[in-house]
């Protein structure tokens, strides 16, 4: 069994983002590139999956949409223990364009496990996993916070409103992951960044899927009022302004 | 022409949820000029159905199959774009939720049209047809063109207010071909807190951090939520330390919430954790440092400790209730 794990580049969660070019596009200058936390998690899952023999996974590799600016985030995914890393050359407008992108790798690779995080903290989509299962007909699973392997089926226990349902799905699937996958993410070692080095990145052409979409302008958030404080001695006033200035309770 | 919303059902009752989309739908036909449409998949009575008449929806396309009973995102999308194209739909808004998130992506593969996903309000510009949404975890929000001759868009909770605008909807049923084979995903076991108020339904949250300081000082947030018809939220290292369940933990890493109310008690505004909670209206912060970050986020503060503030707090509402 392999698993496959799609990566998204993204800004550090502490930086400040700014716009350049009259607040059309993202000032990169200073900014620090991670993996998409939910992305870090997925791929600790699939290393754990891989780290248990009985599971049957054989190999992990990761995935990533992007420049060849993005390969410094790719290696630190070999380095943690990816087995191996494919990145498809374009600079992708929209997540149209990135799940028609990752279809062509799962297309060309074998995969039976497909994971995506369920959100990208930089557009902040949620779409590219469950827009990869239909671009390669494919069920998905969304909003999954347990994955194991038993006897060489899935069992899969996801999210729903109010509560948790475990779910069975043949293989190959998409998994979109959420909270609980993984408990810390793993992180590289010594050892890991070294073997890094020699791991294979396959480069992708990039399929000529135009983008649907295109981010025309960015604003920051509006300023909230300033804060009204409230006497901690006279606390029960809170309440009174929530009832009849703000009208919220 | 339409506009087509996908009108949810919880056990055969909509939501508020599900009305502040039909006014939002109600609203985009209006700016296109043309009539709004609903889908509803599952078992709803036609009283139910109506209901949706109120806030301008013109037509109800329902249907109901028995496999369709769990949500199969591939099943579901596949009967949205039969509707969607029978209807000759420009606009399909769907709510951002775990149903919207799983169906709209797939829709917009399926027919090939441009996704909004999370948009906070009504489109900016028919032509060319531009929407706002939230980016960046909440630190800017980007205005994103939809490029395509049909446009999918899913809607932020709490983002749009009800308007009524009632109208008689024709009902119309739609019967469906499903093989069992085209559902794939099997259920084996579902376990559900019943009764329990969702976070991510509640207009009011009351959320506590590491400042609780102990899984037992947390019976006064109890109590207000109770009072209150809240929900309960926490940040992340509370349920870390199982002071409180998973479920609960909002933020970057765990839920993102958007309700009218929320109350940041000891916690300190970490912007992970302001992530999750940043599109709430209001937020009210309860800390005992004065410089802690979430007071810049806050409308209304109390700067004190949370165990001397909150019985104060429950006492204040419990009067407001009885009056
Ligand atoms: C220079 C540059 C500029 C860009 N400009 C834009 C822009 O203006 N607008 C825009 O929408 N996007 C842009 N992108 C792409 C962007 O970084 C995202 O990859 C893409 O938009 C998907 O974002 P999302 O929020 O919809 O992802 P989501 O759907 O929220 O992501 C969910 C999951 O999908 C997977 N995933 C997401 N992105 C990738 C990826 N690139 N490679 C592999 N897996 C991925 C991950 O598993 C992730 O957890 C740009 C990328 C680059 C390199
Ligand atoms: C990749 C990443 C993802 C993360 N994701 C999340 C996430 O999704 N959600 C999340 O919450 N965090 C997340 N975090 C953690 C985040 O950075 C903060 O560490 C966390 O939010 C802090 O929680 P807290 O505010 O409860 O605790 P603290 O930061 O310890 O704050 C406690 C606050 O309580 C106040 N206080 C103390 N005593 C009292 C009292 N008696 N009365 C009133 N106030 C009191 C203090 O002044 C202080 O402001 C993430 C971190 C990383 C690196």
């Amino acid at each position: 069994m392999n698993i496959l794990v799609c990566i998204s580049n993204v800004p550090d969660t502490t930086t400040k983002v700014k716009f350049t070019d009259n607040h059309t596009r993202l000032d990169t200058a200073g900014i620090q590139w991670v993996i998409n936390p939910w992305d870090e998690l997925s791929l600790t899952r699939a290393l754990e999956l891989k780290d248990d023999a009985s599971t049957g996974v054989k190999q992990v590799s990761v995935a990533h949409v992007g420049p060849a600016s993005a390969e410094p985030t790719i290696r630190k995914a070999l380095a943690i223990g990816a087995d191996s890393a494919y990145r498809v050359n374009m600079e992708p407008a929209d997540s149209y364009q990135v799940a028609a992108a990752l279809a062509e790798v799962v297309k060309a690779g074998q995969f039976d496990i497909i994971l995506c995080g369920i959100e990208s903290s930089d557009y902040n989509g949620s779409n590219v996993g469950s827009m990869l299962a239909e671009f390669l007909d494919l069920p998905s699973v969304s909003a999954i916070s347990n994955l194991k392997v038993e006897g060489g089926h899935l069992s899969i226990t996801r999210e729903i409103d109010g509560g948790k349902e475990v779910v069975t799905v043949p293989s190959p699937f998409v998994g979109i992951v959420q909270k609980g996958i993984a408990k810390e993410p793993r992180i590289a070692a010594m050892r890991g960044i070294m073997m890094a080095r020699s791991k294979p990145i396959t480069v992708v052409e990039a399929p000529d899927a135009e983008a649907l979409s295109s981010f025309v302008a960015y604003e920051p958030p509006q300023p909230r009022a300033a804060c009204k404080f409230i006497d901690p001695d006279n606390a029960g006033q809170l309440i009174e302004l929530l009832q009849n200035e703000a009208k919220v309770i | 022409m339409s506009v087509i919303i996908y009108a949810e059902n919880w056990d055969g009752k909509f939501k508020k949820l599900t009305f502040e989309l039909a006014s939002y739908g109600a609203k985009v036909a209006e700016m296109l000029g043309t009539s709004l449409v609903a889908v509803s998949i599952g078992k709803v009575e036609e009283s139910e159905l109506k209901e949706l008449g109120k806030y301008g929806v013109q037509k109800v396309v329902a249907t109901d199959h028995e496999l369709l009973r769990p949500l199969d995102s591939k099943a579901y999308t596949s009967l949205i774009a039969q509707v969607a194209q029978k209807e000759d739909a420009k606009v399909i808004v769907m709510a951002s939720n775990n149903a919207g998130k799983s169906i709209a992506p797939r829709l917009s593969v399926k027919m090939k049209a441009a996704l909004g996903s999370g948009v906070n309000k009504l489109p900016l510009s028919t032509e060319p047809f531009v929407v706002s949404k939230k980016v960046f975890s909440g630190n800017a929000f980007a205005h994103l063109s939809l490029n395509t001759e049909v446009k999918i868009i899913t809607l932020m909770q709490n983002s749009f207010d009800l308007v009524a605008k009632p109208v008689e909807p024709e009902i119309e049923q739609f019967s469906v071909k499903l093989d069992a084979a085209d559902v794939k995903t099997q259920v084996k076991e579902v376990q559900k807190h019943d009764g329990k108020m969702l976070l991510t339904d509640a207009e009011i949250v009351i959320s506590g951090g590491r400042g609780m300081k102990s899984a037992e000082n947390w019976q006064p947030i109890l109590e207000l939520a109770e009072l209150l018809n809240a929900a309960t939220a926490c940040s992340r290292p509370v349920s870390d330390e199982g002071w409180r369940p998973h479920e609960e933990h909002t933020g970057q890493t765990g839920k993102i919430i958007a309700p009218n109310l929320y109350f940041a008690i000891g916690i300190s505004g970490a912007t992970q954790h302001l992530a999750g909670v940043s599109s709430s209206k209001y937020i009210v912060a309860i800390n005992s440092d004065k410089s802690a970050p979430i007071f810049e986020a806050a409308q209304y503060g109390i700067v004190g400790d949370a165990m001397k503030v909150l019985p104060k707090l429950v006492e204040a509402v419990k009067e407001i209730k009885t009056k």
